[in-house]
């Protein structure tokens, strides 16, 4: 109803209004710019405003060589660095053809799962702590530092690791490494279900997360979503299953692709915890046998790609991440394009927060889990 | 007026009149101002250890360890962290409206401290003993979220006015439920006067041992709704820092931000102060082990308003937020219409006395 309208009926004018949320807002984790148009506390318009983090990371791939993009792709996704890593070397590696040996397809595995263990881990915390539950922070920070610790003693760094390079890895793994992970495992297995009981029990976390931010399986595929965003929808959408990669190409791994057809922030909730204790099961099946072989294929000094287009998929914990490599034979690539799954998952914001409020809004990007300098590399 | 008769304030008291022997109306306004400024002195203070309290069980809660820099056990550190917002320089919005603007942070804890006036923190340590006490309270405590919403109206922000807007929904409908819940207790106690409601307690056994099953309905209603009135997690929508940054306070600082946050402790000690009252006891100590010794009944009070707060300190550090129409659905279509059954239930169990006589 117009303002004319209301004013003959005579009534009170209402108007809707526009907040920023963001670039600097506690619930965006970043500097996420969302335009909210809002009436009262409906939302009526949410409009992402992106580039406050833009570093034009494909654009200084053109002039990079390519085991130095591998540094550079840490900055997207810091998070899952070790996935993007991967992603990365493992286009390279196709490119040149080189075969890889069993030892790195087994260690870039397992501690891509033990990435995607601290990446959920860290969801966990700083989602319940975007619905105002704030203890959940440190449980999930205490155990996401054992796995930090892990990779430290391996490869030196905690979050950006560059442990891949093309052709192998950057250094064995530590003689403690396996030790290591396998109490980790032992002590989050008696973690997680205390992640369960402070949080998916409680009734006001339930009422808080049940049909909320509903993404039916057609809009999840329409939009791209991927990863446990699109699972949470009923859509089977796991590389790791659909083209198999590194260890999950050469052994038949068990494990479970979790799938809720709900499509709401709960389904997706559930879906991460779910794909925890998957990701566990992963690692205690290749942590005993990893084969002995070479840590890195040799390449050339300078690593020149054959002219041509080379694309590689890989789940990282946020979802599907493509890299393009389009090279003209040169040292660096001629465009370099990158598929990441924040971007994809946040297009799907505004089609499921219209009409909601905002406490609504902050939970459905709590479990659309936005990394931002992912979204805006 | 009923001046407390401990020593020191009988010695105050005789000091005074030999000074102004012919001036009883000036003695009396000296010594209330007195008793005033004690009161201010040591709730700045107990609400600073409150603020220290808090971080403490909050790390308690959350693996770590809690301030423990200033001072042993950090108890200096509320005191530093005082003194640092009363040094800091005050900020507003140019397009704040001024005048409301400044005066907001005054409402919240000038309402706070008027209601910590009634509290009998013994048998005689009462400044004053009104016969409608528990109304009295009720009615001056829903003062404070004038403030906020003056807070968050004048500031021009509009995370601050979604916050003021919240609160001002919330604390009127929890008001309801507070106000029913203590209703019910008086229908045993037929008084509102806080002294008669101890003295009741005193022979009969504490009220919700006494009012059993419609009793302990009425407490658990009082401490929902009362946690809500203190708009503290899981009802802190109003500064709901995920979704409004800070809420009605965001264009505040040093002191005027101070007086806010100060006041919302204090009003935690006033909810907390108010179900020991009226459900515990007060002063009383259990079983009546120490009643004949004056000094220790403070100390009982005190102990039990700090039970009280550290339940609510739990709420906070261990549940999510509510959303804004999910603690209205909670008010307005469960514990409201509980609290009026649960009178009902009361005033039979009152009329037929079923209730709990005390064996001891």
């Amino acid at each position: 109803m117009d303002y004319e309208a209301q004013i003959q009926k005579n009534q009170f004018r209402t108007e809707e209004y526009k907040i920023n949320l963001g670039p600097q807002h506690p619930a965006t984790h970043g500097v996420l710019r969302l335009n909210l148009t809002i009436d009262g506390e409906i939302i009526k318009r949410v409009e992402p405003d992106l580039g406050y983090i833009h570093r034009g990371i494909e654009k200084m791939c053109e002039y990079d060589s390519y085991p130095q993009i591998i540094h550079l792709t840490d900055r997207m996704d810091y998070l899952s660095s070790h996935n993007n890593n991967e992603a990365v070397a493992l286009a390279i590696e196709k490119a040149l053809e080189i075969e890889v040996s069993g030892r790195v397809k087994y260690i870039r595995t397992i501690v891509g799962e033990l990435t995607r263990l601290a990446s959920h881990q860290l969801w966990w915390g700083v989602m319940g702590m975007d619905l105002g539950a704030l203890t959940t922070y440190f449980y999930g920070f205490r155990d996401r530092e054992l796995i930090n610790d892990i990779f430290e003693e391996t490869c030196g760094a905690r979050l950006t690791m560059n442990y891949t390079v093309p052709g192998g890895i950057r250094y064995d793994i530590h003689k403690n490494f396996v030790k290591r992970v396998k109490d980790f495992i032992t002590h989050f297995k008696t973690k997680l279900p205390e992640y369960d009981q402070l949080l998916t029990g409680n009734i006001i976390f339930e009422k808080r997360m049940k049909s909320v931010g509903i993404l039916s399986k057609e809009d999840a595929i329409s939009y791209g979503v991927s990863g446990p965003v699109a699972r949470g929808s009923g859509v089977v959408s796991d590389i790791r299953k659909i083209k198999p990669y590194s260890a999950f190409a050469i052994q038949d791994i068990d494990f479970k692709e979790p799938l809720y057809t709900e499509g709401d922030a709960w389904a997706r909730y559930k879906v991460r915890i779910d794909e925890m204790w998957e990701s566990m099961k992963i690692i205690e099946q290749l942590i005993d046998n990893i084969p002995e072989g070479n840590i890195k294929e040799p390449t050339k000094a300078v690593i020149k790609l054959p002219k041509g287009e080379y694309y590689q998929r890989v789940e990282t914990a946020r979802g599907e991440l493509g890299v393009y490599i389009n090279s003209t034979g040169g040292k660096s690539p001629y465009r370099m394009k990158f598929r990441s799954p924040g971007f994809s998952n946040l297009s799907a914001l505004e089609h499921m927060a219209v009409g909601s409020k905002i406490g609504d809004l902050v939970a459905m990007m709590a479990t659309l889990d936005l990394v931002v300098p992912d979204i805006d590399r | 007026m009923n001046i407390p008769l401990l020593l020191p304030t009988e010695w105050v008291h005789e000091l005074l009149t030999g000074w102004m022997p012919n001036s009883a109306t000036a003695v009396s306004i000296i010594e209330m101002l007195l008793i005033a400024v004690a009161y201010l002195a040591f709730f700045a203070v107990a609400g600073l250890y409150l603020v220290l309290m808090e971080r403490k069980v909050a790390g308690w809660i959350q693996l770590r360890y809690g301030p423990n820099r200033v001072g042993p056990w950090g108890l200096f550190q509320t005191i530093a962290d005082a003194l640092k917002l009363v040094s800091k320089e005050l900020t507003g919005t140019i397009k704040a409206d001024k005048f409301l603007y400044n005066l907001a942070p005054y409402f919240p804890i000038v309402a706070a401290l008027i209601a910590l006036a009634v509290f009998p923190f013994s048998k005689s340590l009462q400044a004053f003993d009104i016969n409608i006490g528990l109304f009295f309270l009720t009615a001056v405590s829903s003062i404070g979220v004038i403030g906020i919403l003056l807070g968050g109206w004048a500031s021009n922000n509009k995370f601050a006015l979604i916050g003021a807007m919240r609160s001002g929904v919330q604390v009127i409908s929890y008001e309801l439920s507070v106000g029913l819940s203590l209703l019910t207790m008086v229908l045993m106690t037929g008084s509102l006067q806080l002294s008669e409601i101890i003295e009741v307690q005193r022979t009969g056994g504490w009220l919700i041992y006494q009012g059993h099953i419609p009793a302990i309905i009425a407490f658990v209603i009082y401490m929902i709704a009362g946690t809500a009135e203190t708009n503290r997690a899981p009802f802190d929508l109003i500064e709901a820092e995920s979704e409004l940054g800070a809420g009605y306070h965001t264009e505040y600082s040093g002191m005027k931000f101070a007086y806010f946050f100060l006041a919302e402790f204090i009003n935690m000690f006033i909810i907390a102060a108010i179900a020991v009252t009226v459900f515990f006891g007060g002063w009383l100590s259990p079983f009546g082990i120490t009643d004949h010794i004056f000094w220790l009944q403070p100390v009982w009070f005190i102990l039990k308003v700090g039970m009280i707060i550290i339940l609510m300190m739990f709420f906070r550090w261990t549940y999510p937020r509510l959303r804004i129409d999910q603690v209205l659905t909670l008010e307005w279509k469960y514990l409201l219409p509980l609290n009026l059954m649960n009178i009902v239930l009361m005033a039979i169990i009152v009329w037929l006395g079923w209730t709990l006589p005390w064996p001891f």
